[in-house]
């Protein structure tokens, strides 16, 4: 494909379920090559806007076109054209990740000896050569996915879509597939991404669309979205409870605004202009009021910070799922005190 | 970690097909539709004990009810009661065969797979078909080994060879009848919960026929109701073909029992194949 080209295009799609528009006015532009990242919390249209791109569902309104073929007119051509990866891993329980594979790659019409060559390809591609005989019930749910992911690539095709692909994995499995899907966009594959984690679209997508209530409310890339809310904040927590009233006093001369409290867990968080030197303003400052600091972290705002500040609802489950919740562990720049 | 680079296959070997004539379309849908029927055959050699306990179950049945309750049983008219089981069991067997259907449609449906087929460039109808034929071929080993044991506890098939052939192709019909029946209802379903009722109400609704005793015993309206539950039109049919003992009545469902076993599965099969192409093309996930 044209690297210049357009893989993804979505115009004024409308989905309509009941009296509810699932999709109200969806628009969406994803150039060749590229992974676009699409957040929003649960409801806002991210599975239904994948359905209608992948032709599992038909739009009440509104026209999109994937690898250049229209969705609703060319569906054989866009399956031809596009692989899947849903919120379960997608695949027979029962035979082997090498059965499967080869199972998929005849209904791709492959030849058997084409179809046994490509799933050996693929399952030592994707890191699951030595368990390719297993049965999927002894596979991990990270070995899981990426045999779901080697599924949809069987033709190696164009445009992969990935429907939250790391939900209800643990972190380790969560890694490895984002390993998997760079492999992918490196052989310049055009990757349209949903998911609740702003941490996965960082490490994944060059540009991301918020969603919500069907339509898309902020586009940009994720440093962008981030700063629409104001850039970097600081946690401080303190040793002893008492010292909070001096700590945020601490703070306050040093960050863009007022720091908020918060007694049970000891911590204070503030908005900061200047990262590095807000750092070490606030380290000073704080030695300087004999404050006694647990620990103190620049971080970047939280997926629910974002979507607070955007759309004035908090994701579900982005609050203590660990993935990007208030403690932010992959986005956090850690200084221990 | 890291991923070995990519050697992709030499692209033009993984250029898509696209069927574009009918007849291209035709053979590809017959050709996806064996690659989904080898999926299910594959699964009854990785794993046995789901094929094994399917044809088992039938001649436990047989065995339990023949030698627990047979001794009490009258059969109407007269007869050994054992002779009269068996054809009865033969549509039960078809029964609990539904509930295979609902599980593996339900199971492909709620992990995806479903969704994962529809969006590839394959034929849709092979997602069904292979199902069907699958499940009729698993009726059909679960009808042998069933017609075996039959044979070992006394049962015979009196009649023809033609008769008994067309006996048969009635239980095999009312099957495929239910193959879609069970591909609608495990569309239906969105958890483990609704198959167990559909297992559960396998039993009160193949209890309310002739299948096990004569309706005449029964309540008069209860009665009346089982005479004219579709199962045992196809019971009575068969009893009749194989020449088993068992007087089915003077109703005018029951005398014409051999119409209607074939009448039956075919307004079943009007009523749900339509209802489960639309519901598969209307998947929402």
């Amino acid at each position: 494909m044209d690297p210049t080209s357009t893989a993804v295009l979505a115009e004024g799609l409308r989905k309509r379920y009941g009296d509810r528009y699932a999709l109200d006015g969806f628009d969406l532009r994803v150039p060749a090559g590229t992974v676009h990242g699409l957040l929003g919390p649960n409801g806002a249209g991210k599975t239904t806007s994948v359905g209608i791109l992948s032709t599992l569902l038909k739009a009440d309104g509104g026209r999109a076109e994937v690898a250049g073929h229209d969705v609703a007119r060319q569906a054989a051509e866009v399956r031809a054209s596009i692989g899947l990866v849903g919120q379960y891993a997608a695949v027979d329980e029962v035979l082997s990740g090498r059965q499967n594979l080869v199972m998929f790659g005849r209904l791709h019409h492959l030849s058997p000896a084409a179809a046994r060559r490509r799933a050996d390809e693929l399952l030592e591609h994707f890191r699951l050569a030595d368990t390719g005989k297993k049965p999927l019930k002894e596979y991990s749910g990270g070995m899981r996915r990426r045999l779901d992911l080697a599924a949809s690539m069987v033709l190696a095709p164009p445009v992969l879509f990935l429907d939250e692909p790391t939900t209800g994995l643990d972190p380790r499995s969560r890694g490895e597939v984002w390993e998997a899907v760079r492999s992918l966009v490196d052989t310049g594959t055009t990757v349209l991404l949903t998911t609740q984690y702003l941490e996965e679209a960082d490490q994944l997508a060059d540009a991301v669309s918020v969603i919500d209530s069907g339509k898309v409310i902020a586009e940009g890339t994720p440093d962008e979205l981030k700063s629409r809310i104001g850039g970097d904040r600081i946690d401080v927590v303190v040793r002893r409870a008492d010292q909070l009233p001096a700590a945020a006093a601490a703070l306050e001369q040093v960050c863009a605004d007022r720091p908020d409290t918060d007694h049970d867990t000891r911590r204070i968080s503030a908005r900061v202009k200047d990262r590095t030197s807000a750092l070490a303003g606030i380290v000073r400052a704080l030695d300087a009021a004999g404050v006694a600091a647990e620990d103190i972290a620049l971080r970047r705002p939280t997926l629910d910070e974002v979507f607070l500040h955007l759309t004035g609802t908090a994701t579900a489950t982005a609050t203590g799922s660990g993935a990007s919740g208030g403690t932010g562990d992959g986005a956090r720049e850690a200084v221990a005190a | 970690m890291s991923i070995t680079a990519p050697r992709p296959m030499d692209r033009a070997a993984l250029a898509p097909v696209i069927a574009r004539t009918p007849l291209a379309r035709l053979r590809w849908a017959a050709a996806d539709g064996w690659t989904v029927t080898l999926r299910g055959l594959t699964h009854w050699v990785r794993e046995p004990g789901t094929l094994i306990g399917s044809l088992a179950f039938p001649v436990m049945m047989v065995l339990m009810f023949g030698y627990f309750f047979g001794g009490a049983m009258q059969v109407p008219g007269g007869g050994n009661y054992r002779e009269f089981l068996v054809p009865g069991m033969f549509v039960m067997t078809m029964v609990f065969g539904m509930g295979e259907t609902v599980t593996a449609v339900a199971a492909d449906k709620n992990r995806g797979v479903t969704s994962r087929f529809r969006t590839m460039p394959m034929a849709p109808s092979a997602v069904v078909v292979g199902r069907a034929v699958t499940d009729m071929l698993s009726s059909l080993l679960a009808l042998a080994v069933l017609f075996a044991t039959g044979l070992a506890i006394g049962w015979e098939a009196h009649g023809t060879l033609g008769e008994t052939t067309l006996a048969v192709g009635l239980l095999l019909l009312l099957r495929f009848a239910l193959v879609w029946a069970g591909i609608y209802l495990g569309l239906l379903m969105k958890g483990p919960e609704g198959i167990t009722m559909v297992q559960t109400l396998e039993f009160p609704i193949g209890f309310l026929t002739s299948a096990f005793v004569a309706p005449s015993t029964m309540p008069g309206w209860l009665g009346t109701i089982a005479e004219w539950n579709p199962l045992s039109s196809t019971v009575l049919a068969v009893r009749e073909l194989f020449g088993n003992p068992g007087f089915g009545g003077d109703s005018w469902i029951a005398q014409h029992a051999l119409l209607m076993a074939v009448v039956w599965p075919v307004v079943l099969c009007a009523v749900f194949f339509p209802l489960s192409v639309r519901r598969f093309r209307n998947l929402t996930s």
